[in-house]
């Protein structure tokens, strides 16, 4: 039903130079649009983040770019070509929730998962595919438990195995839903870590993320989202309180970090009250 | 020798029985991983109606067509199913229930109006008779094969097949459906190829088992090994292993009882599963209140080191760290208190002296006291 879809543009080259390129995607659920007329952007070799109020519509459009969702209308490009047919060339880790933890697999059969693809039809994974695991597990620092049942993990250790899945999968485009929630504060560096090697490396990689303060830390390119794309762009011109406040409207008050004593975003309305109460959390975090 | 085989009521009762139970639950297994064995049940119902309308085109009850127009009756009913359930009108659970009795109840009807004088009835569908199976039979060679033997050997050798050569296409397909798109795998069509098997393995099995105690067969065992194992591969295998014990146990009650021999292959297999809940190695009940149990042991020792760290080197230590004070202080009864204590000394955590009353910590407890209060430290 999907393929049909893209039918048209079938082998059509379409911006190259693009990590992604969306245009004019509009998402419903029952006739209730929950992504409406996006065009994204993404250049190859940033550390994306994709922010915005829960329900804003950020795991959908990650399973759009996978073909998880259907889209009423509009066209996905990866890397110049229709997303269906590049869907081997994106890792993906998804929001914890969707999985099912009491599967019978242990940890190292998770991350082997990530190389089913490479292996193709009926191929059954061997001791090459197992030291590349263990590679990867070694890499998030999760090698000890390796034998582990997968529900037998805390939640930022069932993360960091879902993300040394997407690592063997050794893909260009990484969508990552959340890969930060739920873990403590070392981990949450110890990904991040990760995250920006691969981006060294030249991969591209777009996070579903929800803490505003560590954005100018972790990330160069931002896309604010709430059902439609607010703003995106390079990160030091996009993350504004304006944009925020746009982005997230009258729940700005109950944000944990803003962009403060950082110059620009704070200059543009320095009397506000959410950035007055949000100033002094931010400035004591660093 | 080999026909002695073949002409062996019992022998062929508990082969049948056998085949059917590990071509069920090799299937099974997957199905219950998918939350989807509710559609076991429904195809072994609506597979009569593609029994009947072949009847009807063809004149004969016994023809290969049949397996083929069963089939494609229980893929339909998984479609039909699948497409409410897509429309979210209906819970998948509630689409199921509303669409396989119709298909029944269509099939009763034709049954009734067109096909009275055929032994189609419905009590021979829904319990079967495995122990008339054998007496319809196959020249082959020079031996009298009985049907049901031969049919289900190769449903079993094709289910087995599948599974064997796609396991690990299965797996993904049930873990993670979307991952396994992304890799350019069919898990659609991976799981309707699952349930075309099922239907041809629920015709089969009719003139075997019947449908009840297939439905059974394909839950039950994997059922039972999903709480014996963490690996999928052992839940399989043990899934076939556990059918095949409970065939030939329950053939073996049947005949100590002169009880029917489905209705006791039932039974052991769902005493199985009883023993599998309360006796399992991780997901029993009896290894969770152990587990409770070691790991409330733990948390009190884990409570006396702390207690310990955070005292040690004040000026009360000397009052708070003796054997005495954790009466008072950690609210512990003097039993348990010293219970605990005996624990900590024995993991040598803890050292008293005079034996039992000033109580130090050692390295080693000291070390798990920090790491309790200091999480981040341990990596
Ligand atoms: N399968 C579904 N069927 C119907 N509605 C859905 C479905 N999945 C999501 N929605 C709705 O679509 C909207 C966007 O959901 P989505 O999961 O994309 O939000 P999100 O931005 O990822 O939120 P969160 O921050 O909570 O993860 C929400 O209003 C949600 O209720
Ligand atoms: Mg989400």
């Amino acid at each position: 039903m999907v393929d049909r879809w893209d039918e048209r543009a079938k082998g059509a080259v379409h911006e190259p130079s693009l990590a992604l390129h969306i245009e004019d995607l509009t998402v419903s659920y029952d006739h209730r649009p929950v992504l409406w007329d996006i065009d994204l952007d993404i250049p190859p070799g940033v550390l994306a983040a994709v922010v915005g109020p829960n329900g804003a519509g950020k795991s959908t459009l990650v399973k759009a770019v996978l073909g998880m969702v259907k889209p009423a209308a509009g066209h996905v490009y990866v890397f110049g070509r229709p997303h269906l047919q590049q869907l081997r060339r994106i890792g993906y880790v998804p929001q914890r929730t969707t999985v099912d933890w009491d599967f019978p697999t242990t940890v190292l059969d998770v991350v082997m998962m990530g190389l089913y693809g490479q292996l193709g039809w009926i191929r059954r994974p061997g001791r090459a595919e197992r030291r590349k695991a263990m590679d990867a597990l070694e890499q998030v620092g999760m090698a000890a438990f390796c034998h582990r049942q997968i529900s037998q993990l805390s939640g930022g250790q069932q993360q960091r195995v879902f993300l040394a899945r997407a690592l063997v999968q050794d893909a260009e485009l990484y969508l990552l839903d959340e890969p930060m929630a739920g873990v403590d504060a070392t981990t949450e560096r110890h990904i991040i870590g990760l995250l920006k090697e691969l981006r060294s490396r030249g991969k591209t990689l777009l996070v579903v993320h929800h803490d505003l303060q560590t954005l100018p830390e972790y990330f160069d390119w931002l896309v604010l989202l709430n059902v439609r794309i607010v703003a995106q762009g390079p990160l030091k011109q996009v993350y504004t309180l304006a944009n925020l406040r746009q982005t997230y409207g009258s729940q700005i008050g109950l944000l944990h970090g803003m962009p403060a004593g950082t110059g620009g975003p704070g200059a543009e309305s320095p009397g506000s009250a959410a950035l007055e109460t949000a100033a002094p959390r931010a400035g004591g975090r660093r | 020798m080999l026909a002695a085989f073949f002409d062996n009521p019992e022998l062929m009762f508990m082969t049948i029985g056998a085949l059917v139970g590990v071509a069920a639950s090799v299937l099974g297994a997957f199905l219950v991983l998918r939350g989807t064995s509710l559609y076991t049940d429904a195809i072994s119902h609506s597979v009569l109606l593609g029994i009947v309308l072949v009847y009807l085109a063809t004149g004969e009850v016994n023809s290969p067509y049949q397996l083929v127009g069963a089939a494609a009756a229980g893929l339909l009913t998984v479609y039909l199913s699948e497409l409410l359930t897509s429309s979210r009108l209906l819970k998948r659970d509630a689409a199921v229930g509303l669409v396989f009795p119709a298909l029944f109840a269509l099939a009763m009807l034709l049954i009734g109006l067109y096909a009275r004088r055929v032994h189609i009835d419905a009590d021979a569908v829904l319990l079967g008779e495995l122990a008339f199976a054998w007496l319809d039979t196959v020249p082959i060679g020079e031996y009298a094969v009985p049907r049901s033997l031969v049919t289900m050997g190769i449903i079993a050798l094709a289910d087995v097949l599948f599974v064997g050569l796609f396991f690990k296409e299965l797996k993904l397909a049930t873990f993670d459906a979307g991952l396994a798109r992304a890799l350019g795998f069919r898990p659609r069509l991976l799981f309707y190829g699952l349930l075309f098997l099922t239907s041809v393995t629920a015709v089969g099995a009719f003139d075997a088992v019947g449908a009840v105690l297939f439905i059974a067969l394909v839950i039950v065992p994997p059922a039972a090994a999903h709480l014996l194992t963490d690996r999928l591969w052992l839940m399989v295998i043990g899934g076939g292993a556990i059918a095949l014990f409970a065939s030939a146990g329950g053939y073996w009650a049947a005949m100590r009882w002169d009880v029917s021999i489905g209705g006791m292959m039932a039974v052991v297999n769902g005493l199985i599963l009883l023993a599998a809940f309360f006796l399992g190695p991780r997901h029993g009940l009896l290894a969770r209140l152990l587990r409770g149990r070691r790991q409330r042991a733990e948390a009190h020792v884990r409570m006396l080191l702390v207690h310990l760290y955070t005292h040690e080197g004040d000026e009360q230590a000397e009052r708070e760290n003796a054997a005495l004070a954790l009466e008072h202080h950690l609210r512990w009864p003097a039993e348990q208190a010293r219970r605990v204590v005996a624990q900590a000394e024995a993991l040598g955590l803890v050292t008293s002296e005079p034996e039992g009353q000033r109580l130090h910590l050692t390295g080693a407890g000291r070390e798990a006291a920090r790491e309790v209060l200091e999480p981040w430290r341990r990596r």
